[in-house]
């Protein structure tokens, strides 16, 4: 009842509104003014351009050797044109004991600091299948499937280590200034911690939200 | 209220934007900014626009009445602003380059025999010299070098599209054994160091560059030791 009388008042109100705005635009056209624009002439700078596009992620990083753990992650990337794209990027993971150390209460292989795994990289990405994804009828969203390669260091066990990165993913855009990310990468990366060194693979699955500016 | 509100918002949007007058017999406006994208509309010649933003070598525009769609730049080229001048959208790459005083990108190399990443901010006095700071992690088999690196660069010819430069510079190197090894005492030294590149202007903003640089290391041993520098990657005007 209340909430009714309630929607009585809004209406009214909004009408009266309405109708005052009617009568101040009907009494007084000269309120419609071409705005006098000066003389210029419009370059690249004066338009906003939105190259650069920054960005989170979280998913899951699997080590070899050392579990599967979380990850989180920045990322800041410029558009070169339609098809390029490069990338910087940072991200974190704390690592689990390996199976020998599972097994093995006795055996340490890494302190708590030495665990902890962090990695940056540089990439170029390569829009392979820029289009268009529908939902229902009213929906589309434009979007791309991108590859993406490129070097970096990871930290990890106690040792800078030079890591290649390649990978995969799809960039889905909500609107024209933010966009949501699925990635699947391989970081390669040589590692000795078992004695013997070995190439190690790494594969990390995330999703992310990124900006455009 | 409301419609004296809008009145307002739309005189303060023309101001804002910048309107110019369609000067090809039309553009095509696609949903997205590619040309893989559906053409979904088309302008003709003398319709007003508004270009609203650029993404890439796209521009967002706005007709009168309401559609919006992206345009590419060569389609915007020989549009006129509403004074009938023509736009600056050719890429003028020298009076670009000459106007943007900052810089900064990335490399990829090999330093010694190991693996390089390295990262500079470059400030440009006049067309010719510049300032880099550079920072350089590399990643070898048997320990990590971090380098800090001050230089200039002197570009003799800045006009050309492939431009070749000449630097000097002077930093510190920071030595870190790797951690299985026996010896893990982490050491610093003082470098000098000089070098030859080539830059090569691919878009408005956006350069490749490749650079070839002669490192001294200035250790307390008799011998000052020599490195030798290579590598490649990308950079911008900021």
């Amino acid at each position: 009842m209340e909430s009714r009388i309630q929607s009585i008042f809004i209406i009214f109100f909004a009408s009266l509104l309405l109708l005052g705005s009617q009568s101040v635009t009907a009494e007084d056209p000269e309120q419609v003014i071409e705005p006098e624009i000066e003389r210029r002439t419009v370059t690249e700078d004066d338009i906003n351009s939105e190259d650069f596009e920054i960005g989170i992620y979280y998913g899951a990083l699997s080590t070899e050797d050392f579990g599967v753990n979380d990850l989180f992650g920045l990322s800041l990337a410029y558009h070169i044109n339609e098809d390029f794209f490069t990338e910087f990027s940072y991200a974190q993971s704390t690592t689990s004991k390996s199976s020998i150390e599972v097994v093995d209460e006795f055996v340490n292989l890494l302190t708590d600091d030495e665990r902890e795994l962090s990695f940056y990289n540089v990439s170029l990405g390569y829009n392979i299948l820029p289009g268009e994804a529908f939902f229902y009828d009213r929906w589309a969203f434009n979007s791309a499937l991108y590859l993406i390669g490129g070097i970096g260091s990871t930290d990890f066990a106690g040792d800078e280590r030079f890591t290649i990165s390649l990978g995969v993913g799809y960039r889905l855009l909500i609107n024209d200034w933010m966009a949501i990310h699925l990635d699947v990468k391989d970081h390669i990366f040589d590692i000795d911690v078992f004695g013997e060194e070995k190439t190690a693979h790494n594969l990390a699955l995330h999703g992310g939200v990124s900006f455009f500016f | 209220m409301l419609a004296v509100l809008m009145l307002n918002a739309r005189t303060v949007l023309s101001e804002v934007l910048d309107t110019v007058t369609v000067a090809d017999p039309y553009i095509e406006l696609r949903t997205g900014p590619g040309r893989g994208y559906p053409v979904y509309y088309v302008a003709e010649r003398g319709a007003k626009i508004a270009i609203l933003k650029s993404k890439t070598d796209w521009f967002k525009v706005k007709l009168s009445n309401a559609k919006e769609g992206w345009v590419s730049r060569a389609q915007l080229a020989q549009t006129l602003t509403p004074e009938g001048e023509q736009i600056d959208f050719a890429t003028p790459l020298l009076k670009d380059i000459a106007a943007s005083h900052w810089e900064a990108g990335l490399f990829g190399g090999d330093f010694g025999g190991a693996s390089l990443i390295s990262l500079y901010a470059g400030y440009a006095f006049t067309e010719n010299l510049s300032f880099e700071v550079t920072t350089t992690q590399v990643l070898g088999d048997e320990s990590e070098l971090q380098l800090y690196n001050l230089g200039m660069v002197h570009y003799a010819f800045p006009q050309w599209r492939a431009t070749p430069y000449f630097s000097i510079g002077t930093g510190r190197i920071k030595i870190k054994p790797k951690s299985s090894l026996v010896e893990t005492e982490n050491r610093k030294e003082d470098s000098v160091n000089v070098g030859l590149g080539l830059r090569v202007y691919l878009t408005r903003r956006f350069f490749f560059r490749m650079e070839y640089r002669n490192h001294i290391v200035l250790t307390d041993k008799d011998n000052n030791q020599e490195l030798e520098e290579w590598k490649a990657g990308f950079s911008l005007f900021l």
